[in-house]
């Protein structure tokens, strides 16, 4: 078990445990208008430890769970050497502006120091200024990749080998 | 991306004066560090003070200070004050903008409007300002 704590704040950032599952559902809920039970569930089962680069840790604040962040470690992924991903972060409504989102951050980043890597990303949706504003603040600025996707449900005409055409 | 020199201005004016919050900067200071006159600086400096980001103290060792949050305002505020039709092509008429051609180069500059928008809204003064002190500190 790892463990650090902020004596000043009683701010304690640790791995999440299956006893965690109600908060983070909570505190999702309140950041994505969702509630996600079931994801939550397989995810803390999968990341809940953190063999393999995979790290799942939680702030306890005077005993109350109030904020949790994701990540893991990702090689070659888009031609990138090993790279720290950041995928989940929440704090509770009732623990913004308190410095927990940066603690976990940093905690995170650690984690991702001690297994080797030196870089960390993550993806924000381009008008989710206040987690952007976050990771901003946090010192992350525009890495070398760009997101695309596209709607195979309606992607142009494509010529097969045998001459038929599949859409 | 091309910002007006008043916007330019306004934005190292205002990292300047957030960057020394205890002091007050007088006009011919800011300008020279920035090299422009001293009226150009007024009147950038004037909008600003209009939009509530900086206080001038008149009279002998006057000068300007910073009076807004930097943790709240972004880029974006500042660059709005300025040019606030930058990103605003909406309800512009331009020749051919209709046409199938028209529609698809706008549907790419569309894209790269949004990207820089995104941008500008979440950096903040004080984020920038962390930036400043990041790049001071690491080797070049």
């Amino acid at each position: 078990m790892h463990a650090a704590q902020d004596t000043q704040t009683r701010l304690r950032i640790r791995d999440a445990e299956p006893a965690d599952l109600d908060a983070i559902v909570e505190i999702d809920r309140q950041v994505s208008g969702s509630e996600k039970h079931l994801y939550w569930q397989d995810t803390l089962s999968l990341y809940g430890d953190d063999d393999g680069g995979r790290f799942f840790l939680v702030a306890e604040n005077d005993g109350r769970v109030a904020g949790f962040i994701m990540g893991e470690i990702r090689a070659w992924e888009f031609g990138s050497p090993a790279c720290g991903w950041v995928f989940a972060i929440g704090v509770a409504r009732n623990s913004l502006l308190e410095g927990i989102g940066s603690k976990l951050l940093d905690t995170l980043c650690a984690r991702f120091r001690q297994a080797g890597v030196t870089k960390v990303r993550t993806m924000i949706a381009r008008q989710d200024h206040e987690v952007l504003s976050f990771f901003r603040s946090c010192g992350m600025m525009a890495g070398p990749f760009q997101q695309l996707e596209m709607d195979v449900g309606t992607g142009p005409a494509t010529d097969q080998p045998d001459g038929g055409t599949v859409r | 991306m091309n910002l007006q020199r008043a916007t330019r201005l306004a934005l190292y004016a205002v990292l300047e004066l957030a960057d020394q919050p205890d002091r007050q900067l007088s006009r011919a200071e800011i300008a020279e560090k920035f090299g422009v006159s001293g009226n150009h600086l007024s009147k950038v400096m004037r909008e600003l003070g209009k939009a509530g980001l900086v206080e001038a103290v008149r009279g002998v060792g006057g000068g300007y200070w910073f009076s807004g949050n930097a943790r709240r305002t972004t880029l974006m505020d500042i660059i709005e004050i300025f040019e606030p039709s930058l990103f605003d092509d909406a309800g512009q008429r331009e020749p051919g903008k209709d046409t199938d051609i028209g529609r698809t180069v706008n549907l790419v500059l569309d894209e790269i409007n949004e990207m820089m928008q995104s941008t500008l809204n979440s950096i903040s003064i004080t984020t920038m300002l962390q930036i400043k002190g990041r790049s001071r500190t690491e080797p070049s």
